[in-house]
């Protein structure tokens, strides 16, 4: 019930965001009551090209600002043939009547100049229609042509930011693995996109086994775990020379399930040997290595908290998979799952107050947060196999892995807002598994 | 069971080498540091019939046992099939084995290959305990990267929570 309340208090909250002048016009808002939600309408004319080169890009921009705001479930789009007045200048004064009587309750204004250079150019401006003023201030991004939709995607956080009062997260990426062939002889290559699934680049071929890539905190580097040697090993790449190395040389047959602390100076990781698998930490500058748990037990999918002090993990000790918190340096862990059925691949939330997990019941899979005390828990997801959850940047969207049943059956890529509302299949072509949301970029 | 669809797929000699472990590897080769991959030549895996062959290991032995669901304990029937091929082992010195552990896609990726570990493990302790030198005996988890069987009912599951033991080349061959 907190959790319901806080949720709405925090997508309540856009009126803070305005300044204070509007506050008594009435705040645009997006409500939330008893967890659903009315899509608010908002127009987003075309955004004007300020030179006759830039008409194609300009349009290609209004149109990411509108995919990633009605991707979110929050926002609808007026369609622009219910549109009473164009807008045929950045700075003319805005009909705010027009926009009211099409019950737009948000307007976005834009205009793209496409230097001679290629350089792109986008101011915005967001109105609140009914408050008759704008929201925020009018900003301006630049960046070279190739980045025209991730200015796109921070035109849009502006936006979410300002009437959500949540985090951006929309100028992000995903690493995932990409996978083709039949299922008993799948084909695996580390891929990266945005996270609305442009710009698919690849980062490794197929030659090998490669799951579960891991973002560091800058988002510079992935972990990740390969087969390249014929056994299970941990890996770190560098994205941008697209360049790995082992982790490190450490006695024991695999490797597997790592991440980095939120310093991005440590790995936490699992650790096998002789068929026990444990959780160790790894100094990235030193490669020194200490083991966290001593248990016969499976010890595996270890997850810091945001502030460090503390890694969320599961275990097998108590007879089937369960969640457990311990101090970061080691030490007694405290059970948090109690739920019904195994709970596995815990991820803490960016925001430190909620963890994620995949729970296996009765032969269905889910995807569901709990508190990091393990109250409120709370199933988003059902379905034959749902696995894996990523935090957005902003915590409030999980990506997770979805995959179907039978000798065909595939991966696919999934997203949900918190409140379980807006599950949607990412947009991309072909199968995909393990996704890890990056921070947002800079 | 397990043995007649390995059967069925070694069907001509050039076949054998291609499919002596068909849930093994990926079409790109995953298996670069596996001991038999590149070695063992078709003429070297024989003839299911001649006892002194990797072939009478894999097939009329089995190189392969089977679990219950989350489970790494090894059945009486498993026990059996180990013991078999703890005597060839100890009869063929020269030949090394990588266990596989593999589970069923009823789990989460990363507890799924801790339990292949398991599985495989428990295969390497049974034949360790049987004389088999420990020098010769690797283990690898493939999780539930490499099911066997795709259909996704228990009929294939449970063909899938299996350890194989893949003997690879030694020293001699």
């Amino acid at each position: 019930m907190t959790f319901i309340r806080s949720l709405c208090l925090a997508l309540a909250v856009a009126g803070l965001a305005a300044p204070a002048a509007l506050a008594q016009s009435g705040p645009l808002r997006i409500e939330i009551t008893d967890g659903v939600i009315e899509p608010l309408p908002f127009a987003a004319p075309t955004f004007i090209a300020e030179n006759p080169g830039a008409a194609e890009v300009a349009q290609s921009i209004s149109q990411v600002v509108a995919a990633d705001l009605v991707g979110t479930g929050l926002f609808r789009e007026i369609p622009p043939s219910a549109f009473i007045s164009p807008v045929t200048s950045f700075d003319a004064p805005v009909a705010y009547a027009d926009w009211k009587a099409i019950n737009a309750q948000a307007l976005i204004t834009g205009a793209v100049a496409l230097g001679s250079d290629g350089r792109v150019n986008v101011k915005f401006r967001l109105h609140d229609v009914f408050s008759g003023a704008e929201l925020g201030k009018g900003m301006q991004f630049g960046g070279g042509q190739g980045d025209w939709r991730r200015i796109a995607h921070k035109v849009a956080d502006q936006i979410y930011s300002r009437i959500t009062g949540e985090g951006a997260y929309f100028d992000s990426r995903v690493v995932y693995v990409s996978e083709s062939g039949p299922k008993d002889q799948r084909l695996k290559r580390l891929a990266i996109m945005d996270y609305d699934g442009a710009n698919v680049q690849y980062l490794t071929d197929s030659s090998t086994i490669v799951l579960a890539p891991r973002f560091s905190p800058a988002g510079d580097r992935v972990l990740y775990t390969s087969f390249e040697t014929g056994f299970p090993r941990i890996k770190l790449m560098d994205i941008a020379t697209v360049s790995s190395r082992a982790l490190a040389e450490l006695s024991g047959n695999m490797t597997f399930a790592p991440r980095f602390s939120p310093d991005g100076g440590t790995v936490v990781f699992s650790l096998e040997q002789g068929g026990n698998t444990d959780i160790y930490s790894m100094q990235l500058s030193s490669g020194q290595s200490r083991q966290l748990t001593n248990s016969p037990s499976i010890e595996t999918a270890p997850s810091f908290s945001p502030d460090g002090s503390q890694i969320v993990f599961e275990s097998d000790r108590s007879g089937n998979q369960q969640l457990y918190v311990m101090p970061a340096g080691g030490g007694e862990p405290t059970r948090i799952s109690f739920g019904e059925g195994r709970y596995g691949t815990p991820v803490w939330s960016p925001r430190g107050d909620m963890i994620a997990f995949t729970k296996q019941n009765a032969g269905r899979f889910h995807i569901g947060v709990m508190r990091t005390d393990g109250s409120e828990e709370r199933l988003l997801t059902a379905s034959f196999l749902d696995e894996g959850p990523t935090w957005a940047p902003n915590g409030r969207v999980i990506m997770f892995t979805r995959e179907s049943a039978g000798a065909g059956g595939a991966a696919q890529l999934f997203s949900v807002d918190i409140s379980g509302r807006n599950l949607r299949a990412v947009p991309m072509d072909g199968s995909a598994s393990d996704p890890a949301w990056s921070p947002l970029l800079p | 069971m397990i043995k007649y669809s390995t059967i069925l797929l070694v069907a001509g000699a050039l076949a054998l080498s291609a499919c002596n472990n068909p849930d093994r590897y990926g079409a790109g080769g995953t298996g670069a540091g596996a001991g038999g991959a590149g070695g063992i030549t078709a003429g070297g895996l024989g003839d299911p019939n001649d006892p002194n062959s990797p072939a009478y290991f894999q097939q009329t032995i089995g190189d392969r046992v089977l679990f219950a669901v989350d489970q790494s304990t090894l059945s009486p029937t498993a026990q059996q099939t180990l013991g078999q091929q703890a005597v060839w082992l100890n009869q063929h010195p020269a030949y090394t084995a990588i266990i596989e552990g593999h589970a069923d896609e009823q789990g989460t990726r990363e507890y799924n290959l801790a339990l292949g570990a398991r599985r495989a493990s428990a295969v390497q302790q049974y034949l360790i305990a049987q004389g088999v030198s420990a020098n010769r005996l690797q283990t690898v988890s493939y999780g539930k990267e490499r099911p066997l069987a795709v259909c996704s009912d228990e009929a294939c599951y449970s063909q899938n929570r299996r350890a194989v033991t893949v003997i690879g080349a030694g020293a001699g061959v």
